[in-house]
């Protein structure tokens, strides 16, 4: 079972960098809570518990360096949100990252979105490598010069200098939404976004911060009959009039903001007709959807539920094309798993540029990858053994019962605290970043 | 005699039900450990736990009190030297908590 996914037959993932600390004793802030590359793949983005956000850069190819593509190494870093406190409510605003999104680059700056569960904010990273010299009324320190000694007048000029990369919130989006936000995306006309929390999801115009259009409520006027809520939504990759998002019971809403003001009536709802027989308490928990995600091409979209990830084609919305199991032998152990709370982690999934192939997490550090051509499926850690430059990185099987070969590993020596809920893919190459509680590592393909 | 067979044919049906639906076999040991767990599951209660999820605090004063413990935990041991201030003498104001912690950076941007 040979790494084969993701490209060729030739096709092996190795491990290329890893960013964080080793010890043992992970501070909560440190936890990573996003990643997500930018538009080109230049930039790497990350957010985490404590409200930061570190950007990484990916190295111009060097002519030595032929082996391998280029490392990402740190660019800028800053703190996106602080903790707040919400006075009606006496509860805590927390600091962490709940999303990052880039804005596709259109000037020499870049753009991001970052939200936690309230505020959403727009950075604007630039770059900063000269300075002027030479001014009249004020010498190099900075101090004013005594007028009265200042003789002749010259012309301030632009030298080089090293270079700065300066982080600034260029706006910031507040106080729309009552529950926590879950979701941001970036629309295809580079002009507005959409920002969803449980029960209701927000249009923005990305210059204006004092309003926003709200276009999705299913709040009951009864609290008491709530049944579902959001848990994620995306905008359509090429048509600005599109978006989806999913709820806890497994379902998918298509709207068309062109229909109406208020999307509540959906344009096309995705579900796949569950067997009444094999209803379970668990049943709702487990297809709760955690994250939806569209194609490249926006053809298809695909979620993922707390066992599989699955593939819709947009014009079939009676059930998916595809269906992948991520970790179907944690199936009989549910009840534990309800206990730990671990079946209500949230995974998110991403396909990778050409949409051939879907990655996402798992327990114990795993994280899993299928091809959706040839069907291969394979599972891969994020470990620190196995981290030497270049190093392939072996497949991983998880044993179900009986016996247990040499390699494998039995479903009750996973570690159901190494879990690798975020995972990205680069936008045009077999580059993956994956995020590993507070480490995040960078796996590329062998050039053979 | 014939209450063997009938025995083992029952026994069957349960084997076959846990072969068939592992998540039923879990539905029930859960059922076993929590006999009031509610009827409705994925209902209101679950979904009102998600939505209110944070920590709660008594008031501001409560969540700042909060905030100033986590902080002096965090700060260098250079604090814990400190002599407590008992009010016996004037405090300078090097004896005073700094008001706010310098930010620490992510580890990743090491």
């Amino acid at each position: 079972m040979m790494a084969g996914v993701g490209g060729g037959n030739d096709f092996q993932w190795c491990f290329s960098q890893v960013k964080g600390a080793i010890d043992e004793d992970v501070a909560e802030a440190d936890i990573i809570s996003t990643v997500e590359f930018n538009c080109s793949g230049e930039l790497l983005a990350t957010g985490d518990k404590g409200g930061r956000v570190v950007i990484f850069q990916r190295e111009q190819e060097s002519k030595n360096r032929l082996l391998s593509r280029g490392e990402y190494n740190v660019y800028s870093t800053f703190q996106s949100h602080e903790p707040e406190f919400d006075y009606l409510k006496s509860l805590e605003i927390e600091e962490k990252i709940n999303k990052i999104r880039w804005l596709p680059q259109q000037n020499a700056a870049h753009f991001l979105l970052s939200a936690n569960d309230k505020t959403i904010k727009l950075w604007k990273i630039s770059e900063r490598d000269k300075r002027a010299e030479g001014y009249n009324l004020k010498d190099e320190d900075g101090r004013l010069r005594d007028q009265f000694r200042i003789t002749t007048l010259r012309v301030p000029v632009l030298m080089p200098m090293d270079l700065m990369v300066e982080a600034s919130p260029r706006r910031i989006f507040a106080n729309a939404h009552t529950y926590h936000i879950n979701s941001i995306s970036v629309n295809s006309d580079y002009e507005t976004y959409l920002s969803a929390d449980d029960l209701r999801i927000n249009l923005w115009h990305l210059e204006i911060t004092d309003r926003s259009f709200n276009i999705v409520d299913i709040k009951p006027a009864n609290m008491e009959e709530l049944t579902e809520v959001i848990t994620a939504a995306e905008c359509h990759p090429h048509q600005c009039n599109v978006f989806v998002y999913s709820s806890s019971k497994g379902t998918i809403r298509l709207c068309d903001t062109r229909a109406a003001a208020l999307c509540d009536r959906h344009s096309k709802f995705f579900e796949e007709p569950e067997d009444p027989s094999s209803r379970s308490f668990f049943s709702e928990i487990i297809s709760s959807i955690s994250d939806v995600k569209f194609s490249h091409s926006g053809r298809y979209m695909m979620t993922r539920d707390y066992l599989s990830v699955k593939v819709w084609d947009l014009n079939m919305e009676n059930r998916p094309v595809e269906t992948y199991q991520v970790h179907e032998y944690l199936r009989s152990k549910l009840c534990s798993l309800y206990e730990n709370d671990c079946i209500f982690d949230k995974f998110e999934c991403c396909w990778n540029g050409s949409d051939s192939a879907i990655m996402t997490g798992s327990y114990n550090n795993f994280f899993r990858m299928f091809d959706r051509n040839t069907r291969r499926d394979i599972t891969l850690e994020a470990s620190r053994e196995n981290s030497k430059p270049r190093a392939m990185l072996k497949p991983r099987k998880v044993c179900t019962g009986g016996k247990r070969k040499k390699d494998e590993i039995s479903v009750d020596s996973l570690d159901f605290n190494k879990k690798i809920l975020h995972t990205a893919w680069h936008p045009k190459e077999n580059v993956i970043a994956v995020a590993a509680t507070n480490n995040l590592y960078i796996f590329q393909d062998k050039i053979n | 005699m014939s209450g063997g067979v009938e025995a083992s044919t029952e026994e069957q049906q349960e084997m076959q039900d846990a072969v068939v639906s592992p998540e039923k076999t879990e539905e029930a040991k859960l059922k076993a450990r929590y006999p009031h767990l509610g009827t409705k599951p994925g209902g209101s209660d679950l979904l009102r736990k998600r939505l209110q999820k944070g920590q709660k605090y008594f008031d501001s004063g409560d969540y700042n009190m909060a905030k100033a413990k986590m902080k002096n935990k965090q700060l260098p041991t250079a604090a814990a030297e400190k002599t407590e201030i008992t009010g016996d003498h004037i405090p300078t104001p090097q004896d005073l908590p700094q008001r706010k912690q310098s930010l620490v950076a992510s580890k990743l941007a090491v």
